[in-house]
Formats: structure tokens, C-alpha cells, sequence
């Protein structure tokens, strides 16, 4: 146990990092390259405090705290310093929230407009990297970068892809794949991870442009349909449809972590093939009921209802059984069904239907 | 100029073996091959980052990071022109000017025939006899900017 | 090997190196000691070949080591500690208390479990201030003072690995020690239970890539591990978590170099010389506008002065003086007011400068400062590491107006711009090299104002080096018509009879300058505005950049 004071107010303390036993006490820190869900980097400059005794000012995503030691997060001094780094970076930025995909949920324009920071005193060279939109899901504008490296430790330590890097050095560093190719010529897995941490709009969804502000939509969370994982995430939804997949970092299940199908296969919702009734042929329809049905867009199918789909389900099995015998039937599960759903379906094959032809699509 | 992987891959190998054993294998295996092979292109890098069980992109941001390393073709002779501060202030930006006019490139290119590439490096230790120029591994100190031709012919 | 055995060793070698005639080392780069100098580190430059282990034995030789194993390692940092010994490589911390801290780390943990080296010494032989060359001499020189001294610091803290990494410019200093190296394991100097004392230690050796930041510790452990070397926050210190996370000390060539005379002579002796703080002698590679250029030995204290004039001969081509910059890319320019501060860690510092590894540029009145701070400010921008905005952005920032100004485009804001940047830089930089990278333009703003106030009100370079920004004018009262100028312009636009003044023909003058070096009688001034041709062709070049 460590005693300290953070702005004169005495905190108790097991340890760990300036900013997080500050954050702990409710003291804010403003940060930029800092994630809950990364390894500490004490790049971006900006949780800079004053911690007594030390000469320079102190990142506090880094320093550990330690017993009696003074630490204060806001003075002039410090708010000129995180000004200034500000000023910095926005004379390499392009002004561009207006159409910018991530206004109003940009930690950088939050920072600028904490800071008062209009306009910057310094005038030079700016990054002018054109956006790069070759890849299919990813946006990267890299013009809009801060060099904060979340991406690249989000590659490195949630995915463990490495498929980007910083290269060269200095104002020249840059964020990008080797030989600075699309992501698609990468092993980049096009998980979004990287987007999914990116305090800025460098790195954005592509399907998603234009598609609604973070205030214009509604976040509901849910699980993912495609695998049994349950990997959590918000659906973002606007008038009625589906925009966009963030990650939930206190998802129990993924901590964050989606693949690509999760993040970004979420299309199909609206898609007009997408089958919303069980479809059934249409002779085997008139065949039970002696009606025509209601007729689909697809030929020689009508629309059922549950109760009739899975009747003549059960039939259909019950007729195969009874002909052939139970090995006549084999049962295909899928990776989209949850382990207990899956496991239901071993046990209906297995014993209402007595047979051990059971396989999973993730096995083809 | 076409790069053939094949044309050293024997030393190359060996020379990721030996170094595998020692850790921290990147640095000294990227100086070695670049000595082999004159330069580092996507292929070799690419060899190198699968033999030694790293990414692609972290070699290549190594490969980036430091200023010995490059990916592109150099000539036979490379010609570095200091400009530390004892050389600089010494004037040896009058001697790379007149580099520049006879080799007809400018800093960081090579000639066509592929016979020197000009570049620019930042002190090379002989400073009390600046100003220094650095062809291949052998130096010239206080030169002048009118025995910068005569200096040249003798590299063939 | 033993005690005895060395000393049979030494015996014999003795004889050899007397009966040699040693003219090893290049011309012009270690000359005889002069007047005022005093040799510690550079004892054996020059004296020995330093591809001879035996020749260095001769000199006592490995005699340090074999007393400093036979005392505890506590008892060794306790003798560097009394000896006041601080780090060479820039920031003067006290060497001892380095190793005593990792010495502490290593107790503090459980020993590894796989046979891994418990903790590393690394020697920093980076050396990338440009216009500094002590460390390379030392490691080419006499390689095996480098080792001696990493043992024993190794044994101090309780290093089994060393590593010695040595920047990719330095090709003679790496084969020396490529050669040393296995010469010491033979004789059992490096390896398993050396001089009998249970002590085992061996030494690598890396290559830099080419990158100024590797110099900084932290860096320098990532480049060892194969990485871009991009500093970290400290802490954690690497005397606590360094190299693949182990208690690492980094230590400078010089400073190890040190070690072994320490304990050969005593901290007594060593302490000695110098000033209260700062104790032992320092090297310093003098170079720039002085006669003699060079590498020089001198006790910590002695003044500028003294370096320039009484060792140095005094400034080339009866010029004025104008600044000594020392410490490299962080550090600083002093005019002549400072010429009497005694030269110590603490003096440097409160003048703004830094001890820095001992590169020394003396300036004289053809130097253009706003041009030096421009071209240090090109140095540091290319080598940052790009990893905080303060400096990857900023000494960008700087450079751009540093540039402006250089060619007649700065404007009054630019001054206070820059101002702005130095002071927010220095306090918001993650590492030295973006906090030092100010100190050029802080002190050459403090003491040369003037001149940045020239080029922005006057578009004038009063030194005459800022290309389309002066002229040159023949001055009637002092020109003897001796005509040595008329033969020297390539343009042929000076006119006059002889024995009469001369006179420039302004409009077609190119302002090469080559009159203004020939004149004897300092008849050609430097005046403000640009001719019609240097304008023209200051628009089309600019000055090429590394
Ligand atoms: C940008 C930068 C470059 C440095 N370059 C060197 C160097 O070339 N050689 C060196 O010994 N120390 C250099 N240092 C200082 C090292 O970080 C470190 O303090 C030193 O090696 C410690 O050795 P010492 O205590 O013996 O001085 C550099 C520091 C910085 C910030
Ligand atoms: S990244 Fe942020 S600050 Fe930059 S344009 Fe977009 S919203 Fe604005
Ligand atoms: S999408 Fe995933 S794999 Fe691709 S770069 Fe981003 S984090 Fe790495
Ligand atoms: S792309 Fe985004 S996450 Fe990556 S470094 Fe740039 S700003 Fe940071
Ligand atoms: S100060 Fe410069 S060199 Fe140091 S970490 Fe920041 S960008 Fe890199
Ligand atoms: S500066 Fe050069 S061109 Fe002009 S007068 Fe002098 S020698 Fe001639
Ligand atoms: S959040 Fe601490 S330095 Fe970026
Ligand atoms: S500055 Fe050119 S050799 Fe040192």
C-alpha cells in the first residue's frame, strides 16, 4: 500500500500507474495514445503531469506511483504543455471534422475543443496522404494520423497479426504494412481491431461512410450470430437499419476483439435475399395443405410458417428412418449455432433420430 | 539490375544460423545481407522476416528506421560526403555540390552505369581533418572542391 | 591464468614494445600530448599496437582486473564511487551509483532459471555527436582498456554478458576489437572463472545502423534486441528492467575506459584531478576554425581558453573568434564571454550547454549562427525517432523557420514562434534528444540575437554565409590595389589598376566569396543585399540535406 497525493487529495493506493489510480479516484487525465485494452506506450505527451521532485513533467500512463509522492494533474504549466502538444499536432492535421467520419466520437477534436485549440501558431509542411481506400472494410485516411501507435499494438498484442508497423522515423514515420502496400496484400486478417482503438478518424469503416454521426444513432448491444464465440458488440442503428459494429471493451466473452465477419459482415440484415419465413417447395406445400400458399420471390417456392416448416421436417425424417433405417440420415450442424445449440442437435441425432452421422460446417 | 535470392542463399542461410543462436538476430543479419547482396528488396526481407520467425512489417520498419539500411539498388562505389559539423563548417557542402555537378545525381541516387551513388553521411570520425569525404571503406580528409574529379577517377 | 602468469606475460611484452618503433595511429590524429594535457584514457593511443594483447599487458595490462576480482564487488563500486568517476557519455551521472543500483535489481530477483545471464553491461560506443571522435580512437586505439573496464564494471554489478555496440562508421574500431576480443578469452580475460575468481563474463558485439537516437540508452537496448530503436519512459530504469528485461547498466566508452586505471592507481589519485564535482580529466575532439584540430586529454576545470588557444593555437587565419559549441546536436554555442568558465558537468549546464561527449567546433566571424542552429536543428530532425509529436513535430516546426530565416523569408512571428517552440519542447519531449535538441537555437538566440534580428529585418547575413542575404564590397580606404583579387574571380567581374582600388562589378558578381578569401588586407566587406546573380540563385538551390 502506497500513500500519495494526486491535487493535494491523500489517496491509498495498492499501486499501479499515475493515471490509473487517478482514474480510480475519479481524477481525469486526458490521454491519446493510452488504452485500457493496450500495453502503456508514453508517446503522445499529452497526460503529461507534474509529479514533485522531478525535474521534467511526467507522462502518467507511465509512471508508477510510490510512497509520499506529489502528483499534480492540472496547473497552467501542465495545460500549457498539452496546449502546446496540441497546437503540434493539429499543424500536421487536416481540419477536416466537418465530413470526418469520427466527429463527435474523436479524442483528438475532443482534446482540441477541452484546450481551446482553434487554430495552431505553426505553419509548414503537413502530411498530405492521399485516403486509402483500396482495401475492402478498412478506411485509412492517413492524413488524420497522430502516430499514437494504438493500431499497431492493437495488430501486435490483441490480434498477434504484426500486419502494420511504424516505418521510417521522424516527421516521415508512418504507419503502414511492409512496403507500405494495401492491407490486402498484407496477412492483415481485416479483423478492425485497429479501427476499433484509433482515437481519430485515420482509421475508419469503410461501409459506413456517411452512414450517421455517433450521436445520430442507437447503440444496442447484442451477440454475434455468426459463431458460437458470442463475441458481444453495439450494432449502431440509424432510422431502422444497422450502420455500423463497434467493439464492447467489457465484453466478458471477446474483451473488444471481433473478426471480420463479426465486424463487418453485418450487410445481410437489409439484404433483400435475405430470408425472413421458411420457404417451402411449393408442390410438397400443396401436397400437405391442398392450397397454393403464398407465393415468394423464389421460383417454386411458397412461404410457410414455422409450425408447418418444421412439421414436414420431422416427417421428411421420420419417412427416411422408417425406409432406410436411421443411418439413412446424417446431420449438419453449423458454426453460426451456439455450443449449446449445437450440442442439441448431437443429442436429436443421436437419440431421437439414433444415428452418429453428425459433422459441423467448420469441419468442410 | 534483377535480384536473384538464389545467387547467395547458401551464405545467406548459413549466416541466419549462426546469428538465430544469439538473439536479437534482425540488426546483424540485415547488415550481413545487405553486404551479400548490396541491398535489401522486398524478396530478401521478406526471406529473412520467415527465417527468423518475424513479421514482415517488423522488418521492414526496421529496415526503414535506419539510415545504413536500403531497398533500393546502389553503384559500385558509394560515395559519402560528411556533414557532420566539423565538415560542414569546414565547407564540405562546396565539395557535394561539385560531386553533385560531376556525377551528374543528386544526393541518395546513383549513377546510370551503376559505377557510384552519392550520399550524404554524418561524421565519420575524422573530423580534425575535415573536410572528409568517405568512398567505399577508404576516406580522403581535407579535400578541395578541384581534386573532387581527380578523386573520382581512381574508383573504376 | 594467474596473477604470475600475467606478470610473466607483462615482463616479456615489455621488452618487445620497447624494442618497436610505433607509428601506428594516422597522421594528425593523436598528436604527442601537449603543455596542459593530461592522458588517463588515451594513455595507450599511440603507444600501443592495438592489435596485440600483450602489447597492452606491457602497459599493466589486465592488472586491475586481477586486483579488482580479488576484491568484492561492493568494495569496487565503493573505490569508483570514492573516485568521483561520471558517466562520459553526456549526462555525467555517477558511474558507481549505476552499477550499485542494478547490483541492487539483481538481489532483488530471483536468478534466472534457464542459465540466462542475470544482467548485462552494455558499453555505448554509439558516439553519434558529429564533430565527436574520442570513443573511436579509445576503441581503436587501445580496445582492451574498453574491456578491462567492462569487466570489472561487469563484475561491480553483476553482469555475466556484455555487449559493446559500436556505430556502422566505425570499420577499423570493430575489427580492433574483433580481434581482441578472442585474443582476451585465450588468455582466460574473458569467459568462464576468470582469474580464478568464479567470475564469468564475455562480450558481443553489435553494430549501430546509422540512427543518432541509438545513442540514448534506452534506445540503444532496443537496437540491440533488434528493434527500431525508439526510446522509452523511464522508469523503468534499465538498472531495473534493460535489456530482454534484466538489470542492464549502460555505460560509455570513456567511461569504462576509466575503470581500469581507477583501480590500478586508487580513487585517491583519480580524484585528484578536477574540479569538485567533476573529477579525472575529460577528452575532447577540438575541431572547426582552430590550428590545431584534434583529440586532446585535460583535467575537468581547465577553461575554454586554455583548449583554443594555449592547446588549440588559436583560431585559423587570424579571424575572430566567435562561439565554441560543445556537446554536440544538444548542445550548445558559447561565445566569447564563457572562453574563462572552467569546463565541468555543472558549468556547461548553467551556461546552457553540455559536457556532451566532448565534440568542441570552434566558430569564427565566417560562421553564421542562425546557420549553425539551422543546420543542427536538420541533424536532430533527421535523427528523431518520430515517436513523440513534440519532437518529430516540432523540430520540424524549428527547422522550417530556421530555414525561412536562412533565405530572407523570416518574419518577426517566426521569432517568436521559435522562442515559443524552444521553451515548450525542452519540457514536453520524451527523451534527450527531442528536450536537447532546443539548446543550439536557445543559445544562439540568448547570445546572438543580433544576428537572428539581421536576417529577418535586414534579409542580411552579417557572416556572409546565408546564400542571396549579402554582398561583397571593395573597400577604397583599405584596398592596396594589389589585384590578387581580380585573378581570383572566376567570373572576372572585379576591375581596377594597380596599386588603385579595385571595385566589384555588383550586378554580375555571384558572391562566391573566393575574393573575400584571397584578400590580405581585409579590403572586402560583407554588406547587406543580395546581388542580382546570388539572388537569382539562391531562389534555385537550396543546401542539400542528409
Ligand atoms: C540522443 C542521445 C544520444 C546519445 N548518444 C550517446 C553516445 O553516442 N554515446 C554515449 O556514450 N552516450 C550517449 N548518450 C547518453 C546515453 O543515453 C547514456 O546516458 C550513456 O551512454 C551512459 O553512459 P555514461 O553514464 O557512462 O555516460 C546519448 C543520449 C541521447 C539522448
Ligand atoms: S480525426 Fe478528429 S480532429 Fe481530425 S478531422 Fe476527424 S474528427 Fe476532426
Ligand atoms: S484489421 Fe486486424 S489484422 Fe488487419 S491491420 Fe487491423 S488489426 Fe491488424
Ligand atoms: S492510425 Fe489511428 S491508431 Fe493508428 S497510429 Fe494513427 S491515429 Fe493512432
Ligand atoms: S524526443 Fe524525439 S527521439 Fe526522443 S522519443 Fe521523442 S521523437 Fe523520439
Ligand atoms: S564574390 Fe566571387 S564573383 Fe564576386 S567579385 Fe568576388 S570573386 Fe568575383
Ligand atoms: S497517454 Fe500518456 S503519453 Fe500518451
Ligand atoms: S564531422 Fe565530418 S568527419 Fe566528423
Amino acid at each position: 500500500m502506497a500513500q500519495l497525493t494526486i491535487n493535494g487529495k491523500k489517496i491509498q493506493t495498492p499501486g499501479g500507474t499515475i493515471l490509473a489510480v487517478a482514474r480510480e479516484h475519479g481524477i481525469r487525465i486526458p490521454t491519446l495514445c493510452h488504452h485500457p485494452a493496450l500495453g502503456p506506450k508514453g508517446a503522445c505527451r499529452l497526460c503529461l503531469v507534474e509529479v514533485k521532485g522531478s525535474r521534467v513533467l511526467q507522462p502518467a500512463c507511465t509512471f508508477p506511483v510510490s510512497e509520499g509522492m506529489e502528483v499534480q494533474t492540472d496547473t497552467p504549466k501542465i495545460r500549457t504543455a498539452r496546449k502546446f502538444v496540441l497546437e503540434l499536432l493539429l499543424s500536421d492535421h487536416p481540419q477536416d471534422c466537418m465530413t470526418c467520419e469520427m466527429c463527435g466520437a474523436c479524442e483528438l477534436q475532443d482534446l482540441m475543443y477541452e484546450y481551446g485549440v482553434k487554430e495552431t501558431p505553426f505553419r509548414g509542411e503537413r502530411h498530405a496522404y492521399p485516403a486509402d481506400d483500396r482495401d475492402p472494410f478498412i478506411l485509412r485516411d492517413m492524413e488524420k494520423c497522430i502516430r499514437c501507435r494504438r493500431c499497431i499494438r492493437a495488430c501486435d498484442e490483441l490480434q498477434s497479426v504484426n500486419a502494420i508497423s511504424m516505418i521510417n522515423r521522424g516527421f516521415r514515420a508512418k504507419v503502414a504494412t511492409s512496403f507500405d502496400t494495401p492491407l490486402q496484400e498484407s496477412n492483415c486478417v481485416f479483423c478492425g481491431q485497429c479501427i476499433s482503438v484509433c482515437p481519430t478518424g485515420a482509421l475508419t469503416e469503410i461501409d459506413s461512410r456517411g452512414a450517421g454521426r455517433t450521436w445520430q444513432t442507437q447503440k444496442v448491444t447484442t451477440t454475434c450470430p455468426y459463431c458460437g464465440v458470442g463475441c458481444n458488440f453495439d450494432l449502431h442503428v440509424r432510422d431502422g437499419k444497422v450502420v455500423k459494429v463497434t467493439s464492447r471493451w467489457d465484453s466478458p466473452v471477446n474483451r473488444g476483439v471481433l473478426c471480420v465477419k463479426g465486424r463487418f459482415g453485418w450487410q445481410f440484415l437489409h439484404s433483400p435475399d435475405r430470408l425472413t419465413v421458411p420457404l417451402m417447395k411449393a408442390e410438397l406445400w400443396k401436397k400437405r395443405t391442398g392450397t397454393d400458399g403464398t407465393p415468394s420471390p423464389y421460383a417454386g417456392f411458397v412461404e410457410a410458417d414455422w409450425e408447418a416448416a418444421l412439421d414436414a421436417v420431422s416427417d421428411g425424417l421420420a419417412a427416411a428412418k422408417a425406409q432406410a433405417g436411421p443411418d439413412a440420415v446424417a446431420v449438419l450442424a453449423s458454426a453460426k449455432c451456439t455450443n449449446e445449440e449445437n450440442y442439441l442437435i448431437q443429442k436429436l441425432a443421436r437419440r431421437e433420430i439414433g444415428t452418429n452421422n453428425v459433422d459441423h460446417c467448420a469441419r468442410l | 539490375m534483377s535480384f536473384s535470392l538464389a545467387s547467395h542463399l547458401q551464405e545467406l542461410d548459413d549466416l541466419i544460423d549462426r546469428e538465430k543462436a544469439r538473439g536479437g538476430a534482425l540488426i546483424p543479419v540485415l547488415h550481413q545481407a545487405q553486404e551479400l547482396y548490396g541491398y535489401l528488396p522486398r524478396e530478401l526481407q521478406d526471406y529473412i522476416a520467415d527465417r527468423l520467425d518475424l513479421p514482415q512489417s517488423t522488418v521492414y520498419g526496421v529496415v526503414t528506421f535506419y539510415a545504413f539500411f536500403t531497398t533500393r539498388p546502389r553503384g559500385r562505389h558509394r560515395v559519402g560526403v560528411c556533414l557532420g559539423t566539423a565538415c560542414y563548417v569546414r565547407g564540405n557542402t562546396k565539395n557535394l555540390e561539385r560531386l553533385s555537378q560531376e556525377l551528374g545525381v543528386c544526393p541518395g541516387e546513383s549513377t546510370p552505369d551503376w559505377r557510384y551513388s552519392l550520399e550524404v553521411c554524418r561524421c565519420i570520425g575524422l573530423c580534425s581533418q575535415a573536410p572528409a569525404i568517405m568512398i567505399d571503406k577508404s576516406v580522403h580528409s581535407k579535400v578541395q572542391p578541384d581534386q573532387v574529379a581527380e578523386i573520382l577517377s581512381q574508383y573504376e | 591464468m594467474t596473477r604470475e602468469e600475467l606478470e610473466r606475460i607483462r615482463a616479456e611484452a615489455k621488452q618487445a614494445l620497447e624494442a618497436r618503433d610505433m607509428t601506428t595511429l594516422p597522421e594528425g590524429e593523436l598528436k604527442p600530448p601537449r603543455p596542459g594535457e593530461v592522458r588517463v584514457v588515451l594513455r595507450n593511443c599511440g603507444q600501443i599496437d592495438p592489435t596485440r594483447i600483450e602489447d597492452y599487458i606491457a602497459r599493466d595490462g589486465y592488472f586491475a582486473l586481477a586486483k579488482a576480482l580479488g576484491m568484492s564487488p561492493e568494495q569496487v563500486i565503493d573505490e569508483v564511487k570514492r573516485s568521483g568517476l561520471r558517466g562520459r557519455g553526456g549526462a555525467g551521472f555517477p558511474a558507481a551509483q549505476k552499477w550499485l543500483f542494478a547490483r541492487q535489481a539483481v538481489a532483488a530477483r530471483p536468478a534466472p532459471a534457464d542459465g540466462s545471464p542475470p544482467a548485462y553491461l552494455i558499453c555505448n560506443g554509439d558516439e553519434g555527436d558529429p564533430g565527436a571522435f574520442m570513443d573511436r580512437a579509445v576503441l581503436e586505439g587501445d580496445p582492451h582498456s574498453v574491456l578491462e573496464g567492462m569487466t570489472i564494471a561487469a563484475y561491480a554489478m553483476g553482469a555475466t554478458q556484455g555487449y559493446l555496440y559500436v556505430r556502422a562508421e566505425y570499420p577499423v574500431a570493430v575489427d580492433h576489437l574483433q580481434k581482441a576480443i578472442p585474443q582476451a578469452r585465450k588468455l582466460g580475460l574473458l569467459g568462464k572463472d576468470i582469474f580464478g575468481a568464479g567470475f564469468d563474463f564475455d562480450v558481443d558485439i553489435r553494430i549501430g545502423a546509422g540512427a543518432f537516437v541509438c545513442g540514448e540508452e534506452t534506445a540503444l537496448i532496443d537496437s540491440i534486441e533488434g528493434r527500431r530503436g525508439e526510446p522509452r519512459p523511464r522508469p523503468p530504469f534499465p538498472a531495473v528492467s534493460g535489456l530482454w528485461g534484466k538489470p542492464t547498466s549502460v555505460n560509455n566508452v570513456e567511461t569504462l575506459a576509466n575503470v581500469p586505471q581507477i583501480i590500478l592507481k586508487g580513487a585517491e589519485w583519480f580524484a585528484a584531478m578536477g574540479t569538485e564535482k567533476s573529477k579525472g580529466t575529460k577528452t575532447f575532439a577540438i575541431a572547426g576554425k582552430v590550428k590545431n584540430t584534434g583529440l586532446i586529454e585535460v583535467p575537468m576545470g581547465i577553461t575554454m581558453r586554455e583548449i583554443i588557444y594555449d592547446i588549440g593555437g588559436g583560431i585559423l587565419d587570424k579571424k575572430k573568434f566567435k562561439a565554441a559549441q560543445t556537446g554536440g546536436p544538444l548542445g550548445g554555442c558559447l561565445p566569447e564571454q564563457y572562453l574563462d568558465t572552467p569546463i565541468d558537468f555543472e558549468s556547461l549546464a548553467a551556461a546552457g550547454s553540455l559536457m556532451g561527449s566532448g565534440g568542441l567546433i570552434v566558430l569564427d566571424e565566417n560562421d553564421c549562427m542562425v546557420d549553425v542552429a539551422r543546420f543542427f536543428m536538420d541533424f536532430t530532425q533527421d535523427e528523431s525517432c518520430g515517436k513523440c509529436p513534440p519532437c518529430s513535430l516540432g523540430t520540424k516546426r524549428l527547422l522550417e523557420i530556421l530555414t525561412r530565416m536562412t533565405r530572407a523569408e523570416g518574419t518577426p512571428e517566426d521569432l517568436l514562434t521559435l522562442e515559443y517552440l524552444t521553451q515548450n519542447i525542452a519540457t514536453t519531449a520524451l527523451c534527450a534528444l527531442g528536450q536537447g535538441s532546443v539548446n543550439p537555437v536557445v543559445t544562439t538566440l540568448r547570445h546572438f540575437r543580433d544576428e537572428y534580428e539581421a536576417h529577418i529585418r535586414d534579409k542580411f547575413c552579417p557572416a556572409g554565409v546565408c546564400k542571396g542575404m549579402f554582398h561583397y564590397e571593395i573597400l577604397a580606404e583599405c584596398c592596396t590595389g594589389c589585384g590578387v583579387c581580380r585573378k581570383k574571380c572566376p567570373e572576372g567581374v572585379i576591375r581596377g589598376e594597380k596599386k588603385a582600388p579595385h571595385e566589384i562589378d555588383q550586378p554580375n558578381c555571384i558572391v562566391c566569396g573566393d575574393c573575400y578569401k584571397a584578400c590580405k588586407f581585409a579590403a572586402i566587406a560583407i554588406r547587406p543585399g543580395p546581388t542580382e546573380k546570388s539572388r537569382r540563385a539562391a531562389h534555385k538551390t537550396e543546401t542539400p540535406q542528409g
